[in-house]
């Protein structure tokens, strides 16, 4: 029994430790593991202009400008701070206004961001079509869920 | 060496220690577990397929979900597994522990290739990409590749108990990274949404949708258990033929 | 027939949802039959070595309470 023991406590003080080194080596690298930058935190961090970099929010609802050609012109915002995004190139089916997305690209010397690639990004809410009708006339449509800033973009 | 095959007495684990006993029990699971699997997968995929609606966001690919998550989940619960056989194989050196984690791993893998795989087919229409380096994506790769570690480090001893041993010990160093598939997506900014389902403040899934998740997610856990199973007395088979093949080659 | 179509059309999405459920069942369906197919090959492989044996070789090989020698 006390052999059984005494393997069991090792186990768990290495398991222990080996946890702590984790959290400390993840949070050691907490800046490097962030997928993309909101507007407020890229204009913060003034990177050099020729870095590659991302830059995730919302669509600012109204600033979407097409053409010429595929040229697409629209603003990223955190509810804090915007940005001005040029991106020339096949945008993904869930882009629209309102929606999260995340752009790829560099800061140009004016502020503007000419972007590379643009993803969607959706948030956890799963419904049908005739549910968030309804939600949305019954007012019931949380911004906290629905398509408003969620923790990742507001926070951040 | 000798403990190894000794059941611990006075264990709560000695009645399902000895493999005789297993295998009969194993035996008398088996229809059950197939009936569940064939049962909750025919009512998940009729779900799936035609008894639920298109998402309001994503249309259609909002059907992918139903293979993604639960194959995503099973990836998760299976490694969990593993790492409790490897615990008990390593600290009450259970004889059987070693099995299921040998027998696991595979379906493990299995199943973090079909979340990958499946998750990819769903990326590319809605985010516009197959596959990012974000957070929750890079740690779930993770985890495939310490699936194939396991399944290697099993093979890689002449001995089985050894390869057993050694896989014991990996799996419950790569245990760290369960929190942080589970959490990448509220740690850090990921391309990948938090939590619908599993989260403090109830589903964020309309239930026509949560309903055939919830089936299809039984549906796959039962046909884990089913195959893993299958696979345990496969390895006790296997067991008693070295044995055989031994005394054999002895005895000439 | 508009029915299946519009249904195996998946709203435009047809070359997505799809492959990923024929992956899913040709993963699990072929997992599941490996599995199964390697349990029969070793139990025919045991009793052939069973009936081969003997009655007293077997005795030992499954030791006291059926235990598996290792």
């Amino acid at each position: 029994m006390t052999r059984k023991r005494r393997r069991l406590t090792i186990l768990l003080l290495a398991l222990l430790s080996l946890g702590t080194a984790t959290a400390l080596v993840l949070s050691a690298f907490d800046d490097n593991l962030v997928f993309f930058y909101s507007p407020t935190k890229l204009k913060a961090a003034e990177l050099p202009p020729e870095r590659l970099v991302r830059v995730g929010g919302l669509v600012l609802p109204g600033s979407v400008e097409k053409g010429p050609g595929s040229r697409v012109a629209f603003a990223i915002t955190d509810n804090a701070a915007e940005v001005a995004v040029v991106y020339e190139g096949i945008l993904p089916d869930l882009f629209r206004e309102g929606q999260g997305v995340v752009a790829q690209g560099r800061l140009e010397p004016g502020g503007r961001f000419r972007a590379v690639e643009v993803l969607a990004k959706h948030d956890e809410n799963y419904m049908p079509p005739e549910v968030a009708e309804a939600l949305k006339e019954s007012g019931e449509w949380r911004p906290a869920e629905g398509s408003d800033p969620k923790a990742g973009y507001a926070t951040q | 060496m000798s403990d190894l095959a000794r059941p611990p007495a006075g264990s709560a684990l000695h009645r399902f220690a000895s493999p005789a006993r297993f295998l009969r029990l194993a035996g008398s699971l088996q229809p059950w577990l197939a009936g569940g699997t064939l049962l909750c997968l025919g009512v998940g995929l009729y779900l799936a397929l035609f008894g639920s609606p298109a998402d309001y966001q994503q249309g259609e690919t909002v059907r992918i979900m139903y293979v993604h998550v639960p194959a995503a989940w099973m990836a998760l619960f299976v490694y969990l597994c593993i790492a409790l056989a490897s615990a008990s194989l390593l600290v009450w050196r259970h004889p059987l522990a070693g099995l299921v984690a040998k027998a696991s791993a595979p379906l493990g893998a299995a199943f973090t290739f079909l979340a990958l795989a499946t998750g990819s087919l769903w990326g590319k229409p809605m985010w516009g990409t197959w596959w990012e380096w974000d957070g929750r994506m890079t740690s779930v790769l993770i985890l495939f590749f310490l699936y194939l570690g396991l399944i290697a480090l099993t093979n890689a001893f002449e001995s089985p108990e050894r390869g057993q041993r050694a896989s014991a010990v990996l799996a419950l160093v790569g245990v760290v990274n369960l929190p942080i598939i589970k959490f990448s997506v509220d740690w850090w900014n990921t391309l990948h949404q938090p939590a619908s389902v599993m989260r403090l403040d109830g589903p964020t899934i309309d239930p026509s949708m949560l309903w055939p998740l919830l089936i299809m997610a039984a549906g796959f856990t039962f046909y884990y258990l089913w195959v893993m199973l299958l696979r345990v007395r496969g390895e006790l088979v296997e067991a008693r033929l070295r044995a055989l093949q031994r005394l054999e080659t002895e005895g000439r | 027939m508009g029915g299946i179509e519009s249904f195996l059309g998946m709203g435009g999405y047809a070359a997505f949802v799809w492959p990923a459920y024929l992956l899913a069942a040709a993963v699990m369906g072929g997992f599941w039959a490996v599995s199964r197919a390697e349990l029969k090959r070793r139990e025919r492989q045991l009793q052939e070595l069973e009936q081969r044996g003997g009655g007293r070789r077997r005795r030992r090989a499954e030791g006291p309470g059926g235990q598996v020698p290792r």
